[in-house]
């Protein structure tokens, strides 16, 4: 059974997004929430990092938490999708188990 | 909310665990066994001790079962038990002999 | 389960345990994470789960030996994860990668031992270390992480 994991630190004050890489198994699904859907933007230092290393992880990213930000979704990543709140609860669902990294 | 013995006054959490653990002393013990209607024996001393020892060690109270093997170890087998125990302490060990050692209400604890 | 049904293999108990695996990510006294995990870990101790604990990034500076916070008026909880054996918490999971990139080596951490029941109540060590990538297949066969 795959795994959801959660981010939702900033990539650029936590380590916790490169340490969800490092440890998210194939098959798994990474929602970038709160500050952590700043990685999801494209042309930052650690954009390059999120799409090369884990190309059998599945990104997405939470609207709302995009939307607080000001962030539009024309600057993200291609290939991340943007979920709803409904969105959230059918991942979670999916994957039967919830990884948080705070 | 305080005990009061030899002028010394000790405060107290409303169910009777010491606000500062550091403040006990076998007096005081004697003093709180008092408002739970339990005389200190020696066998009560020996659960009342083992429990301090312990969490001097570790910060933490032991588990039920780590209780009745030191007992067992101590006391033989026939006392090493929840039943021993609760004779003992009839409102439970965790409530009634941690609150007489002077700990902390233990951590799950309902 | 269908599988267990089709090999003839005993049907698994009434009620199974499930795994659960505690992970922790944080250094101990600058936020309140670590003494949170080990109180949830005590608590959770008495419903006979299949617990184990995870230490990696920061949370492996948890289990460093020596902590003394007399000077800074907080608890010293550091003791406690050698207790976790009594609560049958045997397992600490302890990733290499994080120690090594903080300079650290196993011998920079507490021992920590619990009493084999079935091994005539010997001690043997708690702490595993791990891999980075064998510690991502431990998550991977978790019923429940839950993280700190």
């Amino acid at each position: 059974m795959s795994m959801l994991h959660t981010v939702n630190k900033s990539p650029f004050e936590s380590n916790g997004l490169r340490s969800c890489l490092a440890h998210a198994s194939k098959g798994d699904t990474v929602l970038l929430i709160e500050d952590g859907v700043y990685a999801a933007l494209k042309g930052t230092a650690v954009s390059g990092d999120l799409w090369r290393c884990r190309i059998d992880v599945k990104f997405c990213v939470l609207g709302a938490d995009l939307a607080a930000r000001g962030l539009d979704k024309g600057r993200l990543i291609d290939g991340i999708r943007v979920v709803d709140y409904g969105g959230f609860v059918d991942l979670v669902t999916e994957h039967g188990r919830t990884q948080a990294w705070l | 909310m305080a005990y009061q013995y030899n002028g010394h006054t000790i405060e107290h959490d409303e169910e009777g665990y010491l606000t500062d653990i550091s403040l006990w002393s076998p007096e005081l013990a004697l003093e709180i066994a008092k408002g739970e209607n339990i005389e200190m024996t020696e066998e009560r001393w020996e659960v009342v001790n083992f429990l301090r020892s312990y969490y001097d060690e570790y910060q933490v109270a032991p588990a039920i079962r780590v209780l009745t093997k030191a007992l067992a170890k101590s006391m033989g087998p026939a006392k090493g038990n929840n039943d021993y125990l609760y004779e003992l302490f009839p409102y439970g060990p965790a409530k009634q002999a941690c609150k007489i050692a002077g700990l902390p209400k233990p951590t799950g604890c309902v | 389960m269908a599988e267990a049904a089709k090999s003839g293999a005993a049907p698994a108990p009434a009620k199974a345990k499930k795994k659960f695996l505690y992970v922790n990510r944080k250094a101990p006294y600058g936020t309140i994470y670590a003494l949170e995990s080990l109180e949830v870990v005590l608590i959770a101790a008495a419903f006979e789960q299949e617990v184990s604990l995870a230490f990696l990034d920061d949370g492996v500076f948890q289990l460093s030996k020596g902590q003394d916070t007399a000077g800074i008026g907080m608890k010293c909880f550091a003791p406690t994860y050698r207790a976790l054996g009594d609560f049958g918490v045997t397992k600490l999971y302890v990733e290499k990668e994080a120690l090594s990139e903080r300079g650290l080596t196993v011998e920079d951490l507490q021992q920590v031992t619990y009493e084999d029941e079935n091994d005539g109540f010997k001690a043997k060590p708690s702490i595993v270390l791990i891999d980075r990538a064998a510690l991502a297949k431990v998550m991977a066969e978790q019923d429940v992480i839950l993280s700190f």
